[in-house]
């Protein structure tokens, strides 16, 4: 099995994908010559030539729009949003329109288009670069998302979302792209909608997704060493969430701590949270806790970005709190 | 913040008493045979600013290189006559507002070095506490409104500006500057023609340095010719050197003029290079080491001016070598203070916070 970076890994399954489905295109800022900032795309214009790897002026609300339109009209696109502070430009064509017209339009069209960005903080980025939105676009009906936090998943969700009849959300995070990791040599995709059991554990379940995932096995060494035994729930697909899993685990452990990088208030964390209650309540010993951001902007300073960023430490002290 | 005497000096600069601008009112050649020369006070103010902003640029660039400063940092080195130029014709209570190459703009409005350099390395004295960064800097006080890491964001935002002067009924007028990259962005021809229907004073000025990260410009655009971009709207636009301080100021002033004097908007396309990458992290193999070289060499607008001060206003080697001197003072003064002055106290995170309640 190849060890691959997850920048690596969504390369390859991008590759494969063009090369499987001739209707599969890439377009977006600086993705061709350039080869995306994080070099994502990077020797796929060489190999596909331009029509197909397409670099794009910077007009993020009407390239989601085209994507919209195109996908009806037959095609596969698969569009890069540069930064997922910009996907705030996409909103009107996936809330008005992607989420929309298969249901208004009684079923005639198909929207299988895939929007590729990544968020995240971390990176001295400042509060325009740096935003994980993953309520954003999890809260709209109609639209898969999924947040992979490995270079297996990147590539297995990858490759799924790109077949996937319907418009696929596919949030990367800037902080994994160097990450290095197995990724199957053969074809092998990973479903949409399915989360991973990451870390079996008796006490506390904690659920994470993208570079959460990572702290929250921190987190759970850490615990281990107090005897608390944490079990790690790697979401991979905010929607459609999967349920099963989740319940699964709450049930085992009867204590849950949602981490999630983006804002608390009407957070996406909030929405699992309130999901456990609504179907394991009985199963819950204490109220599900959640650890995200702090409703505020991100800041640029290294040490004020570090506080605000949800880390171990964070993770431990809601675990504490929840099984105490 | 203190207030930079360099900034109140050059803000009277801009007075009536300038030739008048040789360029063509209309259509997108560059002013014929060139554009009418400074006084010396002027062009030497003008050299003072573009230097100031250069070696401002180039001590950011090592600092960034030594890890000093983290994140991006959009150097604006070659770009210098652009915001020189302009902020001769601003004048008090004007404003300025820009994208994320914003490190000139703030030093042209008269904002403290000090204040600058500590933002870039997320300092406390940073003029935004430590908590904006290089893209995110803002001064009420000298009408710098920032500062936009959204491409196309600050046209509106700047439109917005200037709709603030006319219904407040000053004669102030909103400079507003974007890219090359940003003129594709939907945004920029609602602000258009929101400006041109209720005549804001709003100068556009277009920063065309040829490449929106690492896409050039034909590769990105229908049509090139940027100072056109207004025209179905009916907005003058004019193509500028801006290499040329003295084209800048020039076509600047009566670019403001208009505004002020409640005729609209206006669209200067400042054609102009920008000499390293687009951020750091950019390795610019969109582009030969030689077009860089020859732009350095045959257009640079420091060596310009500095030419026009040897040869038409005869100031000497010696004059320009204090010059010199003075400006690497005030940097590495700004440099010192961005390393010394200390990282913002955690509290800080929730000062200047709109909160509803206490935080759970």
């Amino acid at each position: 099995m190849a060890k691959l970076r997850y920048a690596e890994a969504l390369n390859r399954a991008l590759r494969e994908e063009m090369q499987r489905d001739p209707l599969v295109f890439l377009f977006g800022e600086d993705i061709g010559s350039y080869g995306g900032v994080f070099k994502v795309t990077r020797g796929l214009m060489d190999e596909f030539g331009a029509a197909r790897v397409r670099d794009t002026p910077i007009s993020e609300q009407t390239l989601t729009a085209m994507a919209v339109s195109a996908a009806m009209a037959g095609s596969r696109p698969v569009l890069e949003i540069m930064y997922a502070d910009f996907m705030p430009l996409t909103l009107d064509a996936l809330i008005n329109q992607a989420s929309i017209y298969e249901y208004i339009w009684a079923d005639q069209v198909r929207m299988p288009f895939v929007l590729r960005t990544q968020g995240g903080g971390g990176a001295g980025a400042g509060a325009q670069h740096s935003k994980s939105l993953d309520s954003l676009v999890a809260h709209i009906p109609g639209l898969k998302a999924v947040a992979p936090a490995t270079p297996w998943d990147a590539y297995g969700l990858l490759k799924s979302a790109i077949r996937d009849p319907g418009p696929v959300i596919f949030l990367e995070h800037k902080l994994l792209y160097n990450m290095r990791d197995e990724v199957p040599d053969g074809e092998e995709t990973v479903p949409l909608g399915r989360a991973r059991l990451v870390r079996e554990g008796t006490d506390v379940s904690i659920i994470a997704s993208s570079r959460m995932v990572h702290e929250s096995l921190l987190a759970a060494d850490r615990l281990a060493g107090e005897g608390i035994a944490a079990e790690v729930v790697d979401l991979r697909s905010l929607r459609p969430l999967d349920l099963d899993t989740l319940l699964g685990s709450v049930a085992r452990t009867h204590h849950a701590v949602v981490v999630n990088e983006g804002w608390r208030f009407c957070g996406y964390a909030a929405e699992v949270s309130a999901t456990l209650m609504d179907h394991a309540f009985d199963d819950l010993d204490a109220p599900v806790a959640r650890v995200t951001m702090p409703d505020l902007p991100i800041p640029y300073s290294e040490p004020l970005e570090r506080a605000v960023l949800p880390g171990p430490d964070e993770i431990v002290a809601a675990v504490r709190r929840t099984v105490a | 913040m203190a207030t930079s005497a360099k900034g109140a000096a050059q803000r009277k600069s801009g007075s009536a008493s300038q030739k008048a601008s040789a360029s063509k009112s209309r259509g997108s050649k560059k002013s014929p045979s060139g554009p009418p020369d400074l006084s010396r006070d002027e062009e030497l103010t003008a050299y003072r600013e573009m230097l100031l902003v250069r070696r401002f640029e180039e001590k950011a660039g090592q600092m960034y290189g030594m890890g000093l400063i983290g994140g991006f940092c959009h150097l604006y080195i070659g770009q210098e006559a652009v915001v020189a130029g302009m902020q001769m014709v601003a004048k008090e209570g004007d404003q300025v507002i820009t994208a994320y190459r914003d490190h000139g703009h703030m030093l042209a409005t008269g904002m403290d070095p000090k204040g600058v350099m500590a933002e870039l390395t997320g300092r406390r004295g940073g003029y935004s506490k430590g908590k904006g960064g290089s893209m995110h800097m803002f001064s009420v006080e000298k009408g710098f409104y920032g500062g936009h890491g959204i491409v196309g964001a600050s046209v509106p935002l700047g439109t917005g500006l200037a709709f603030a002067n006319r219904y407040r009924g000053n004669d102030n007028v909103s400079f507003t500057y974007f890219g090359d990259g940003a003129a594709n962005q939907g945004q920029v021809y609602e602000s258009f023609n929101i400006a041109k229907l209720w005549s804001l004073p709003v100068v556009y000025v277009i920063e065309n340095n040829k490449y929106g990260m690492g896409t050039s410009i034909d590769r990105a655009s229908a049509t090139t010719d940027l100072s056109q971009r207004g025209r179905s709207f009916d907005i003058p636009g004019e193509q500028v050197d801006g290499m040329d301080v003295r084209a800048v100021k020039a076509i600047g002033e009566k670019a403001a003029k208009h505004a002020r004097d409640g005729k609209g908007p206006y669209i200067l396309e400042m054609l102009t290079y920008r000499y390293r990458g687009h951020s750091m992290s950019d390795p610019a193999k969109y582009r030969s080491r030689d077009e860089v070289q020859k732009m350095r060499q045959e257009r640079d607008p420091i060596e310009q001016s500095k030419a026009r001060l040897v040869s038409d206003h005869k100031v000497s080697e010696d004059e320009l070598k204090e010059i010199d001197k003075e400006i690497r003072a005030i940097v590495n003064e700004a440099a010192e203070f961005a390393q010394t002055d200390p990282e913002p106290d955690p509290s800080e995170l929730w000062t200047d916070v709109v909160r509803e309640r206490e935080a759970s």
